[in-house]
């Protein structure tokens, strides 16, 4: 089908006509019986999955199910930040090829996500928040990955609202900043990677609950998936529904090492530009940075229990907001408009699992917690690829689900320290 | 901020309890006979239950006891609460209500 492409000539030209003459950027399709491979959760990682099948694997009859909308998720809920400082060689190569993809993202899609490298810097608040980052900076380098480390004032110097005066609960001792890191406009990555999927004949089928998943009585392998839309045939089933996994893999009988958690995050209210880059601090829990419109989102921690709520407790915002209000007291008047949670799946190592499941044609990619948005492009490309091929991408091989049977954890939580 | 029954003290606010994650997965009587499939499904597969979940819960910056809970992880709504060491309840039994 033709696509309406974006540019400033056709923005001037459809302008002429009162913008009344744009087309929607996506079929409403409906299932059809059967595909070559369906994608379950219509999230970046998602959408970009099917992309990368349609673009890199000529595999276009295939379809993604989405048991709401688009991006409703938690794709539509996190706070946007991307940065690939991570401290395992496993965990900065998949990161990085995200970051990477992140710099022509719009370009390949013709779709603005809006991808701003405006510095991502973590603050250190003890002896051993120091040497860990320090730790995290060394073996950035090796693995090519740009972070830095800053002092107090060279900390203020590039973020000038932060209050690094040694007369709070938690100075700031210093920080570190990856350069290269940012943010992206989240809803934009999921209609951007929808838009051009269909434009490559993909179906994107909303409103279509997975209910089942059938397998062969005799090879094991997956046939197809029942759905509130009907039963639907495919050989290859990938799935990538962040924190209803455990749920839709037990379909097929599998059991995974998930716990799905509300995380939360909150806006206040658009003031005038102010904050030039994220701030995040992992000691005293708070994440921040400044949207376009103006408003200051701000990521609050998980729930202390698993749910599937989306939705989580006051008092977790308020420990969030306490720990804003001490670095950046000129915020303390601001307003919060909203709060909002998604529910994330965690893994015992907090790395993702991405890759093969026990039944054969079943794909999975899951287990990116409380930071999958940063990885949307890299995640999905490397899905995409394990589909098509049935094998893993060298990048994402590391990260199998028998990890954990075999004692191969990346355990970016402990040694890492950070929430992601 | 939920209100949790600690079956010792009576209803406190969440802040003075931890969690404790799934309930009932007893370390294995003879764990030298796990191979290393029974072993990962007793470290770290969990059922991440959507509905009814029996987890485990401290009552840390209270009586300090652990206890056991039914929640609905759909509401976040406590059916029952019980003492370590008493098998699950049959909520059709007791009503689904906390005593």
């Amino acid at each position: 089908m033709s696509r309406q492409s974006f540019s400033g000539w056709a923005l001037i030209k459809r302008g002429l006509s009162g913008h009344r003459s744009w087309e929607p950027q996506w079929r409403k399709a409906a299932p059809k019986p059967s595909y070559d491979a369906i994608i379950v959760g219509g999230g970046g990682h998602g959408l970009g999955a099917a992309y990368y099948l349609a673009k890199e694997h000529g595999m276009t009859n295939i379809a993604v199910l989405e048991k709401g909308w688009i991006g409703g998720g938690n794709t539509g809920r996190n706070t946007t930040i991307i940065r690939s400082n991570y401290l395992f060689n496993e965990s900065a190569a998949l990161y990085d090829h995200a970051v990477k993809m992140w710099g022509s993202l719009s370009q390949v899609l013709n779709y603005n996500v809006m991808y701003s490298p405006r510095g991502v810097m973590m603050l250190a608040h003890t002896v051993h928040d120091i040497q860990v980052f320090k730790r995290h900076v060394h073996a950035n380098r090796c693995n090519g990955v740009d972070n830095e480390w800053l002092e107090p004032a060279e900390a203020k110097e590039f973020c000038p609202p932060l209050n690094i005066e040694d007369n709070i609960r938690y100075p700031v001792l210093g920080a570190a900043l990856q350069r290269r890191g940012g943010t992206a406009r989240h809803d934009a990555v999921a209609w951007g990677y929808a838009r051009a999927a269909d434009a490559l004949g993909v179906d994107i089928i909303e409103n279509c609950e997975v209910t089942g998943i059938r397998k062969d009585p005799v090879g094991g392998g997956v046939t197809a998936v029942e759905t509130t839309r009907g039963t639907i045939r495919a050989p290859k089933v990938g799935v990538s529904a962040a924190g209803s996994t455990s749920v839709v893999l037990s379909l097929a009988g599998v059991r995974l090492p998930l716990e799905s958690y509300p995380l939360q995050a909150l806006v206040s209210e658009p003031i005038k530009p102010i904050f030039p880059c994220v701030v995040m601090s992992n000691t005293i829990h708070a994440y921040i940075s400044q949207s376009d419109k103006g408003e200051l989102v701000i990521g609050a921690g998980t729930d202390a229990y698993t749910s599937y709520t989306q939705r989580g407790a006051l008092h977790v915002n308020t420990h969030t907001l306490d720990a804003i209000c001490e670095l950046f007291p000129q915020f303390r008047r601001l307003r919060m408009l909203r709060n909002w949670g998604g529910v994330v799946d965690v893994t015992p190592d907090r790395s993702p699992i991405i890759g093969k499941t026990p039944v054969p044609g079943l794909y999975v990619n899951c287990g990116w917690g409380t930071g999958g948005f940063k990885a949307t492009p890299g995640s999905a490309h490397v899905f995409a690829w394990t589909i098509a091929r049935d094998e893993p991408h060298p990048i994402n091989a590391p990260f199998t689900l028998a990890r954990f049977r075999d004692g191969y954890l990346i355990d970016e939580a402990a040694a890492a320290a950070v929430a992601h | 901020m939920l209100l949790i029954h600690c079956p010792f003290c009576g209803e406190r606010p969440e802040l003075e309890f931890a969690y404790g994650g799934q309930a009932h997965i007893a370390r294995p009587a003879r764990p030298q006979d796990l191979d290393d499939q029974a072993w990962t499904d007793f470290l770290y597969m969990r059922d991440n239950t959507k509905g009814v979940h029996a987890e485990r819960w401290r009552h840390s910056h209270g009586c300090g006891r652990f206890f056991n809970a039914l929640r609905d992880t759909t509401t976040d709504h406590f059916l029952v609460t019980y003492k370590t060491g008493e098998p699950r309840p049959n909520l059709a039994k007791i009503g689904g209500r906390t005593p």
